[in-house]
C-alpha cells in the first residue's frame, strides 16, 4: 500500500484577475481525519472543488494511491472514490431518501425501487439516521438531509470523503453522532478531509491540520502539536495581538446623549410587541438563541416585515415606518441576516451593489453618474479593504467576508444615522470579523447608532454597551455596565436569573 | 417493531397529491355532468368519443410532461404534429408504403427532438426560445408542403384507419331499437400504450428518475453525478418522438392533412399537463395525471357545448378559467403543505 492515499502537488487555479490557488500541496493518508483550515477566501473551497472535479486545475498534479489522475467532473470523482458532502445540501428534495442515496450511480437502466429502499434502510439504521428510505427528502430536517448525504458517500465505499462545513446546520447531539460516524469510517481506512470554521471541532476529531492563507499553503501540522492560539495566528497572519486586546481598549460609557430612535409596543407579523430605544452613538445588541425573535425584532424596526402596531419616534418626532424605504428615508440602514437571500445581487458588479441603496434613496429619476459611482466604489473598496479583482467584478465571485463588506459599504454610502447589523460576521473569517467589529466601534464614535446581532456572545460583549436579551420571542432582560459578562448573559438567556 | 415502523405508509408526495386532486375533480365533474345534462354523458361512448378525439393530444401532453418534469418546456409539439400529418399524407398519396410512412412520422419527431434537445442541453439556450423557433419552422414547413388541405387517398391506409375496436356490450340501444356498439379508434390504443410506456419510463427507469432529479434541482443533480445535459437531451427526444407518434394518430383520426392542423395543440397540452399536476418549475408531475388532465379539459369543453354555448370562444374561456382554478388550487394546497412542514 502506498504511503499517501491522496497527494496534490503544486495545485494552481486562476480565476479572472485572481490567483485562487498558488502552488498548494496537500496530502492525505488513509485512515486519518485531516482538517483543512483557512479564512474565507484562503482557497479551501477552491481546492476542494478542484479535487471533486467541479473546477479544472490550471497546474499541478493529483495522485490517488500513487497513480496520477485527471478529475473531469463530479461524477468522475465519485467513480474514482472521492465523495463530497457539501455545506449546502446538494440533494434533490423532490425525490425519496433512498433515491437520493442511489441516484446517479451504476449503469443499470432499471431502478429496482424495493431493493434500493431495503439497502437504504439498512444503511440508515446502521448509521443511526432518523429517516425512512421511502420518505421524501424535502420532508426531512436539514440535519437529516445532511446525514443522508453522508450516508450516500459512505454507501459508495469511497476512499476519500470530503466534508465541507458539514456541521454548520447541526445541533450538538447531531454533531456528536457525525463525529462518531467519522471515527468509524476512519477505522475503516477512509481518508477524511474535514473543512470547518469551528476550532473546537477540529481539535475534537482531527489528526492533522493543513492551513491555507490567501491561496497559498501555510503548512501541515499534527493536531496535537499545534496549540489553538497558534492555529488562529497561522490562519489570519499577524493580527493575533490585536485580536486579544480589542475589547480592553474599548470604553463603553455612552453618557447622556440624546435618544435617536424610540419604539413603544412595536409589533410586526413575526415579532411580538416590544419596547426599544437607542441613543446617538450607542452600540447595543439583541441576543438570544436562534429563533428567539432577535432578527424578527430588528426587522420590525426596519419595516422589513409587515408592521402591525406600535408608536415610533425618531429624534423625538413620531414617524411611521411601514416599509424599508420609509426606514431608509429616516436614516436607518439594515444589513440582512441572510446575505445570499436578502442582501447581495450576485450577478451585479461590486460597484453596482455598493451604490444600490443610495440609488434607491435618491429615487429612480436621479441616477448616480458613472464617474460618481466609480469614485464611491473605489473609495469603499479601499476603506473596507474589500478583496476583489476590480470594481466591476460580479459580487457572486467574491468570498463570503468580502460580500459582507460590499453590503456594509452599500449602507455606509447612504450615511445612515442608525445602522442595524444582523449577523454581519456569520460565516466569515476571524480577520474580517475583527475588521467589522472595529468598524462598528468607529462608526459609533462618529455618532452613528448601531444595533448589532451575533450568535457569538463574546463578540457582542466586545462591541455593545447594552444587550437586550430575548427568549421565546419575548424580551427577558436588558444588561448594561457590570452585568455585561458572559455568565450573566447566559443566565438571562437560560432564564435562570436569581 | 422496527420493521413495522419502516414499512409505514408514506404520506402522499406532491406529485401524487396533485394527481389525486385531478382525478377526483375529473370524476366529480363527470358525475355533475351526468346529473345536470344527463343523456349523452351516461353512455360509455361519450368517454370513448372523448378519447377518440383527443388521442393525439394525450400523446403530445405525455411528451410535454416529460420535458416539463425535467424543468424545460417544449412549445413546438403542436407544429411538429402538424408537419408529421402533412408529410405522411403527401407521402401516402404518392403511393407510399404504410410502414415507411410510420418511419417518416417517427423520423420527423426524432429530428426535432435531436436538434432542439441539442440546442437546449448542450448549447444551453433557453428552451422557450429554441422550441418557439422549432414551432415556427415546423409550421412554415407544413405550409410549404401544401397550402391546400390534402385528403388521404391511400386505400390500405384508409382500411386500417377506419378499423374500430367494437365492444357491443358497452353500447346502447338507439331510439329506433337498433343496437349501437361502442367504438374505439386504434389511435386510442396507441395513446394508452404511450401513457403506460412513459409512466414506466418515469417511474422505473434510471432515465426517468434522473429527469425528476434535474427538474428538482439541477445543481444538486450534477453534484450527485447525474449527466444533466444528456438527461435533458433525452427528455427532448422523448417529447419529439411522441409528437411524431401523435401526428400519425392525428392523421388516422382525421384522414387529412391541413396547414392549420393541431393549431394551438401545444397550449392545450401545456394546460393538460398543468391541470394534471405537472409543475412548470419542474420536478413534480406524472403522466397519469396528465392523462386525466386531458380528460378533464375535454369534459369541461363538452359540458360547455352540451349546455348550449356552442360558440368556440366559450370553450377557450372555460379552458382559461379551469387552468386558473387548478393553478390556484395547486398553489394553495402546496403552500399549506409547506407551511405545515415548517411548524
Amino acid at each position: 500500500m502506498h504511503e499517501y492515499l491522496l497527494t496534490m502537488r503544486g495545485i494552481e487555479k486562476r480565476f479572472p484577475g485572481v490567483l485562487a490557488l498558488n502552488g498548494v500541496d496537500f496530502t492525505l493518508r488513509s485512515g486519518e481525519i485531516h482538517a483543512l483550515m483557512g479564512e474565507n477566501g484562503a482557497g479551501k473551497s477552491t481546492l476542494i472543488k478542484v479535487l471533486t472535479g467541479v473546477y479544472q486545475m490550471d497546474g499541478g498534479e493529483i495522485r490517488l494511491e500513487g497513480t496520477p489522475m485527471v478529475i473531469r467532473s463530479p461524477q468522475d470523482a465519485q467513480n474514482k472514490g472521492i465523495s463530497t458532502v457539501y455545506q449546502e445540501i446538494t440533494l434533490c428534495p423532490n425525490l425519496t431518501v433512498a433515491e437520493n442515496i442511489y441516484i446517479g450511480r451504476g449503469k443499470h437502466p432499471w431502478v429496482r425501487q424495493r431493493d434500493l429502499e431495503k439497502r437504504a434502510d439498512e444503511i440508515l439504521s446502521r448509521l443511526g439516521i432518523p429517516a425512512r428510505s421511502t420518505q421524501l427528502l424535502g420532508s426531512c430536517s436539514l440535519a437529516v438531509q445532511q446525514m443522508v448525504a453522508i450516508a450516500r458517500a459512505v454507501d459508495m465505499n469511497c476512499k476519500v470523503l470530503i466534508l465541507d462545513e458539514p456541521t454548520s446546520s447541526l445541533d450538538d447531539k447531531e454533531v456528536k453522532r457525525l463525529f462518531d460516524l467519522m471515527r468509524d469510517l476512519k477505522s475503516k481506512d477512509v481518508g477524511i478531509i474535514f473543512v470547518t470554521h469551528f476550532l473546537d471541532q477540529v481539535y475534537e476529531v482531527s489528526d492533522r491540520i493543513t492551513v491555507l492563507r490567501n491561496g497559498e499553503l501555510v503548512g501541515e501540522y499534527l493536531t496535537e502539536e499545534l496549540p489553538q492560539i497558534q492555529l488562529v495566528s497561522k490562519m489570519i497572519g499577524k493580527e493575533l495581538e490585536e485580536l486579544s486586546n480589542l475589547g480592553e481598549t474599548e470604553e463603553k460609557e455612552i453618557g447622556k446623549k440624546e435618544v435617536f430612535y424610540e419604539a413603544k409596543g412595536l409589533a410586526s407579523s413575526d415579532a411580538l410587541p416590544f419596547d426599544f430605544s437607542i441613543r446617538k452613538g450607542e452600540v447595543n445588541g439583541f441576543t438570544g438563541l436562534l429563533g428567539s425573535g432577535r432578527s424578527e425584532s430588528v426587522r420590525a424596526i426596519f419595516g422589513a416585515d409587515k408592521v402591525t402596531g406600535g408608536a415610533v419616534k425618531i429624534g423625538g418626532k413620531p414617524v411611521k415606518i411601514l416599509r424599508p424605504v420609509d426606514a431608509m428615508k429616516h436614516g436607518i440602514g439594515y444589513l440582512a441576516e441572510d446575505r445570499k437571500r436578502d442582501g447581495i445581487i450576485a450577478e451585479l458588479s461590486v460597484r453596482e451593489n455598493i451604490i444600490l441603496a443610495l440609488q434607491v434613496m435618491n429615487g429612480m429619476f436621479k441616477p448616480i453618474s458613472r464617474n460618481e459611482s466609480e469614485a464611491f466604489a473605489d473609495e469603499y473598496i479601499k476603506v473596507l479593504n474589500i478583496k476583489t479583482a476590480s470594481r466591476e467584478t460580479p459580487v457572486g465571485s467574491l468570498s463570503g467576508g468580502n460580500q459582507q463588506k460590499v453590503i456594509l459599504a452599500r449602507w455606509l454610502l447612504t450615511h445612515p444615522d442608525y445602522l442595524i447589523l444582523d449577523e454581519p460576521t456569520r460565516g466569515i473569517d476571524v480577520g474580517t470579523k475583527l475588521e467589522i467589529q472595529k468598524l462598528v466601534l468607529k462608526l459609533a464614535e462618529e455618532g452613528v447608532s448601531v444595533t448589532f446581532i451575533s450568535s457569538e456572545v463574546e463578540e457582542m460583549l466586545r462591541t455593545c454597551s447594552r444587550l437586550i436579551v430575548m427568549r421565546d420571542r419575548h424580551v427577558v432582560g436588558e444588561l448594561t455596565g457590570k452585568d455585561l459578562n458572559q455568565t450573566q448573559v447566559m443566565k438571562t438567556i437560560a432564564g435562570g436569573e436569581a | 417493531m422496527k420493521t413495522l415502523f419502516l414499512k409505514r405508509k408514506e404520506p402522499l408526495n406532491d406529485t401524487q397529491l396533485l394527481m389525486t386532486i385531478t382525478i377526483a375533480i375529473f370524476f366529480i365533474m363527470y358525475i355533475l355532468a351526468i346529473f345536470l345534462l344527463g343523456g349523452g354523458f351516461l353512455h360509455p361512448q361519450q368517454i370513448f368519443d372523448m378519447l377518440n378525439d383527443n388521442a393525439s393530444l394525450i400523446i403530445v401532453a405525455c411528451g410535454l410532461s416529460v420535458v416539463m418534469i425535467g424543468g424545460g418546456i417544449d412549445i413546438s409539439v403542436g407544429a411538429v404534429t402538424s408537419l408529421v400529418v402533412m408529410s405522411c399524407v403527401l407521402y401516402l398519396n404518392k403511393g407510399g408504403n404504410i410502414f415507411v410512412s410510420l418511419l417518416i412520422a417517427l423520423g420527423i419527431g426524432l429530428a426535432f427532438g435531436l436538434v432542439q434537445g441539442f440546442l437546449v442541453s448542450y448549447l444551453e439556450i433557453q428552451p422557450f426560445i429554441v422550441t418557439l423557433a422549432g414551432m415556427f419552422f415546423a409550421r412554415g414547413m407544413t405550409t410549404i408542403l401544401s397550402v391546400n388541405p390534402q385528403k388521404v387517398s391511400h386505400e390500405a391506409f384508409n382500411d386500417i384507419r377506419e378499423k374500430r375496436i367494437v365492444i357491443s356490450w358497452l353500447g346502447y340501444t338507439a331510439n329506433n331499437g337498433a343496437r349501437v356498439p361502442a367504438r374505439i379508434e386504434l389511435g386510442v390504443v396507441i395513446a394508452v400504450v404511450c401513457v403506460i410506456l412513459v409512466w414506466i419510463l418515469l417511474k422505473f427507469l434510471r432515465l426517468g428518475r434522473n429527469i425528476y432529479a434535474i427538474g428538482g434541482n439541477q445543481q444538486s443533480a450534477l453534484m450527485l453525478g447525474i449527466n444533466v445535459k444528456r438527461t435533458r437531451f433525452l427528455s427532448y427526444i422523448v417529447s419529439g418522438l411522441l409528437s411524431g407518434i401523435a401526428g400519425y394518430v392525428f392523421m388516422m383520426h382525421t384522414g387529412a392533412g391541413n396547414a392549420t392542423n393541431a393549431a394551438g395543440m401545444e397550449m392545450n397540452a401545456i394546460a393538460a399537463a398543468i391541470i394534471g399536476g405537472t409543475l412548470l418549475t419542474g420536478g413534480v408531475g406524472n403522466v397519469i395525471g396528465t392523462f386525466f388532465g386531458t380528460l378533464s379539459l375535454t369534459t369541461i369543453k363538452k359540458i360547455v357545448v352540451s349546455s348550449g354555448l356552442n360558440a368556440p370562444w366559450w370553450q377557450s374561456i372555460t379552458t382559461g378559467g379551469m387552468l386558473c382554478f387548478f393553478i390556484l388550487l395547486q398553489s394553495v394546497v402546496l403552500g399549506r403543505r409547506s407551511k405545515k412542514k415548517q411548524t
